[in-house]
């Protein structure tokens, strides 16, 4: 009996210890493998889940109909159809692919060193600086409201965002990676594979992550980034003391015939999603940028370039494909200069016929910045991870990064 | 008795004066006229009881109240105040001033008093007199000289109605609906305007009818929209008369389905003075309908005559635009289909390249109805009637008229999208309280789940804070007020809230 007892007294807690030991060493292996946080199950604001784990834009632009597929128009006129649809995993997933520099070839350059949160999505800069300092040619276009758009690049030669990121990923000038390269590097961390398993069910944590995968997760991420909540968007649902008088002022002036920004930058999104040929300076010395003529072939569009939107435009100077103009008053005075006053002699382009004399006062191009400045919202700005799954920094000098959970 | 003979004088001649005045009301007065009796075999029409759209939009009503605008107030003044339904009827006088409507149902009627109208005068300082962006605007009986821009210009408002307005030289266009579905242009008189009086751009379901347009670079031009009936105007002295165009690089890339139908195309010989850069600055002098790049245009029955260059030109975008390309623009204007009209004393004085070209067939005048560049399926009524060049392909006409089209609009106006209270409920929750709300993780404010248990089967009070946000808890930032939300969001977002289960 008490030879039992003794064998009990020993067999129950060393059964408890083997436990213990068993729980402390999977929770240590676990911990090391999630380095990163379980993805978000919810979705981003202005999207609802629906019960097929798919995010699904909500925004009240949504209780307008339009005439026209492009969803261009007026104050209350719907938007162009959006892309949405992807599952709040693969969104957040994006969100860490998006942040982190593994994606280029040296490990130094993130998507959004070029498109930095803080910065409108754009960079600040006149031209952006890709892999080993290489100085680019154009600025960096901001992503808000990507979802709605349909033609991606300042010449326009990309139509879907999986394409358009493609150009950056790989070109050899700005995050210099190749597909080979980009598929090894994710693969090899553990962190990621997890991560994609759980953004694709489909697959096990043992195949290998695709590139279409990626691309699928960066392309969410992107198009949630989602900004119609500004002081104009209040004022277009019918709350007009949303605008002060000035601002007014410059919104009908805006979308007067005499300026005609309302023309190519057309409410809701302030874009058409057309090419322009504008005639902008490009930077001293510089020859000119022949945009859309290179990607379509055509010469007529020679000095084209993609109308770009205008939201969150207070945030992205300096502005035009070249950065050229440092200020938005420096950006609307452009147009009163004279048709093709910026194009050299030499040139011989087919000017959009909206860029004509408006001859606008200095009250009215004042105006017209107190207007754009109302077109700023970032109440949807998505959190920097504090933690990447490659363990390396994540992109910084950020005060909206995540707090560590 | 010289005072005597003084006061009879008088007397005699107040007791003539009022005797005439009686023999006058008795003599003079108008009498109430005899009614002829109506033939039997005729009736009286029964004014509104047919489809056509001028009968239509004149038994709109009103629902909402009258206001009265006079000489020295400002009629922008009164749109803010107005509310939708509401009718603004503007007096004689002078107002200087752009008059934006961004509100549904607004009508602004001008009130023309003994010959004296209500006049909107831009003073060339001004750019537009009026821009509407709501729906169901109606602008009627105003003069309106001398803007920058535009007379009158449409952002998106469809089921508008503009008529009766008396336009000079007001800028680029005189009447501009742009996106807009469903509308009437009609009995307005347009002049000097640098590029087109009338100028239906990105539209569809429009009926131009009845205006007068002259010495305008263009009368009237439809472009990159559908279904479009421009029918019973007279287009005079312009650079061009009547154009349907497509216009590339903009983001509607059709325009179709066009009647035109029953003008008079007169004279159209104008100096063409479109601002350089212009589409419409490449129009030649002496133009009477130009149809360029346009699909499935008929045209029919109009009177085409003294037009300098040619009466009808029909032209591909490269022949006719010196834009840039759009690949996704169709260049031809294809099925266009010419019925009877009558021509005469077209491409008297033919310029440029019209002139050259004739020059190359040995004459010196220009046809009645040229074609150059793409296009397929063409067909033309009489062919033999007309002088034409270019037009060997153009088949005999499948059809003879157009009688059955008595209008391109709707019979009922366009219904604006209607959502459910709980749809906009989810709208608004999802499009702004989901910026700092989850609805049980802490994102800037309170989970939802916390609001529901604070307001449980109290929408209201969740209206009242949205109104008027008071800081309840020290470990949340305070809520900034969302009173712009219209009231039906507010309490349509209340309930949704209250709602939820995830």
């Amino acid at each position: 009996m008490s030879r039992k007892n003794t064998i009990l007294k020993w067999v129950v807690p060393g059964i408890l210890m083997i436990t213990l030991l068993t729980v402390l060493i999977a929770a240590n292996k676990v911990s090391h493998t999630h380095y990163v946080p379980k993805l978000n199950c919810n979705c981003p604001p202005g999207f609802k889940l629906n019960d097929k784990n798919e995010c699904i834009a909500q925004n009240l632009y949504m209780a307008y109909s339009t005439n026209n597929d492009p969803g261009v128009g007026g104050l209350k006129t719907a938007l162009p159809k959006v892309r949405d649809g992807f599952s709040p995993q693969q969104i957040d997933l994006g969100r860490y692919l998006f942040f982190d520099p593994v994606l280029s070839a040296d490990g130094t350059i993130s998507c959004a060193s070029c498109h930095d949160p803080q910065k409108g999505f754009s960079d600040g800069l006149t031209a952006s600086v890709g892999i080993n300092g290489h100085q680019l040619k154009r600025s960096s276009p901001s992503l808000w409201n990507v979802a709605y758009l349909k033609l991606f690049f300042w010449d326009g030669r990309a139509s879907t965002l999986e394409e358009q990121m493609q150009g950056p990923l790989f070109s050899k000038e700005e995050m210099g990676n190749t597909p080979e390269n980009l598929l090894k590097t994710i693969n090899g961390i553990e962190n990621y594979r997890h991560l994609f398993s759980e953004a694709f069910p489909n697959k096990s944590s043992s195949d290998p992550i695709s590139l279409n995968e990626i691309y699928t997760a960066i392309t969410a991420f992107e198009a949630s980034l989602i900004s119609l909540n500004s002081k104009y968007d209040r004022y277009a649902h019918g709350y007009h003391e949303a605008l002060n008088a000035q601002e007014i002022e410059g919104m009908n002036i805006f979308r007067s015939f005499v300026a005609r920004c309302a023309e190519c930058h057309t409410p809701p999104l302030f874009t058409n999603q057309q090419i322009a040929v504008l005639g902008t300076p490009e930077p001293n010395g510089a020859t000119l940028d022949p945009g859309a003529q290179i990607p379509f072939k055509d010469s007529t569009l020679r000095g084209g370039f993609k109308v770009p939107s205008l939201r969150n435009i207070e945030k992205t100077a300096p502005y035009m494909h070249s950065g050229n103009f440092a200020t938005l008053r420096e950006t609307v005075q452009f147009y009163t200069d004279g048709r093709g006053h910026a194009v050299p002699k030499e040139e011989n382009l087919r000017i959009h016929w909206h860029i004509w004399e408006p001859e606008l006062t200095d009250f009215e191009l004042d105006r017209l910045v107190d207007f754009l400045k109302t077109l700023t919202d970032e109440s949807f700005m998505p959190k920097v991870p504090k933690v990447l799954p490659s363990n390396q920094a994540a992109f910084t000098n950020n005060q909206n990064q995540e707090s560590i959970q | 008795m010289r005072t005597k003979s003084r006061f009879l004088k008088i007397v005699v001649s107040l007791a003539l004066f009022a005797m005439g005045m009686l023999f006058g009301k008795m003599f003079l007065k108008p009498q109430p006229a005899d009614t002829v009796p109506m033939p039997t075999t005729m009736k009286y029409r029964n004014v509104g009881s047919t489809n056509d759209t001028l009968t239509v939009t004149n038994q709109n009503t009103f629902s909402g109240n009258i206001i009265q605008i006079k000489d020295g107030e400002s009629i922008q003044e009164a749109v803010l105040k107005a509310n939708p339904g509401d009718l603004l009827r503007v007096y004689p006088g002078t107002y200087s001033e752009t008059v934006y409507i961004d509100k549904d149902n607004i009508s602004i009627q001008g009130v023309i008093i003994d010959g004296v109208w209500p006049t909107l005068d831009g003073k060339k300082a001004l750019n537009d007199a009026i821009l509407y962006s709501g729906n169901g605007i109606t602008v009627e009986n105003l003069k309106i000289i001398e803007y920058k821009g535009n007379g009158i210009m449409g952002q998106a408002g469809n089921n508008f109605i503009i008529r009766n307005n008396w336009i000079i030289d007001t800028g680029v266009y005189g009447i501009f609906p742009q996106y807009g579905k469903n509308g009437l242009i009609s009995h307005n008189i347009l002049t000097e305007i640098e590029d087109a009086a009338i100028y239906v751009g990105m539209c569809d379901n429009v009926d131009v009818k009845f205006n007068e347009v002259y010495g305008n670079v263009a009368g009237i031009e439809i472009e990159n929209s559908r279904h479009c009936l421009v029918e019973s105007n007279l287009a005079y002295n312009n650079t061009g008369g009547i154009l349907a165009f497509l216009t590339p690089g903009l983001p509607i890339k059709t325009v179709f389905d066009v009647i035109i139908r029953n003008n008079f195309i007169s004279g159209n010989n104008h100096e063409n003075f479109g601002a350089p850069g212009s589409i419409v600055s490449g129009i030649p002098p002496g133009t009477g309908i130009l149809v360029m790049a346009a699909d499935d245009v008929i045209i029919e029955d109009n009177i085409i005559s003294n037009n300098d260059n040619a009466g009808i030109t029909i032209v591909d975008l490269p022949t006719g635009a010196p834009t840039a390309n759009d690949p996704n623009s169709e260049p031809n204007p294809d099925r266009v289909v010419i019925l009877d009209n009558f021509m005469i004393e077209n491409g008297n004085n033919p310029v440029g390249e019209i002139k050259a070209l004739m020059l190359s067939q040995l004459k010196t005048k220009g046809p009645d109805i040229l074609a150059m560049g793409g296009g397929v399926g063409s067909t033309i009524r009489d062919k033999n009637r007309y002088r034409t060049f270019g037009l060997d392909n153009y088949a005999p006409a499948q059809i003879t008229d157009t009688k059955d089209v008595t209008t391109l609009m709707f019979d009922k106006p366009v219904a604006p999208r209607s959502v459910s209270k709980e749809e906009l409920g989810e709208l608004t929750y999802y499009g702004v309280c989901a910026g700092c709300h989850a609805f049980d993780t802490r994102l800037i404010g309170v989970p939802t789940q916390l609001i529901q248990a604070i307001y449980k089967d109290n929408p209201q009070g969740i209206v009242d804070y949205i109104n008027a946000p008071r800081n309840l808890r020290d470990d949340y930032p305070e809520m900034p007020p969302q009173n712009y939300l219209s009231d039906e969001a507010k309490i349509a977002v209340a309930e949704y809230i209250l709602s939820l289960k995830r």
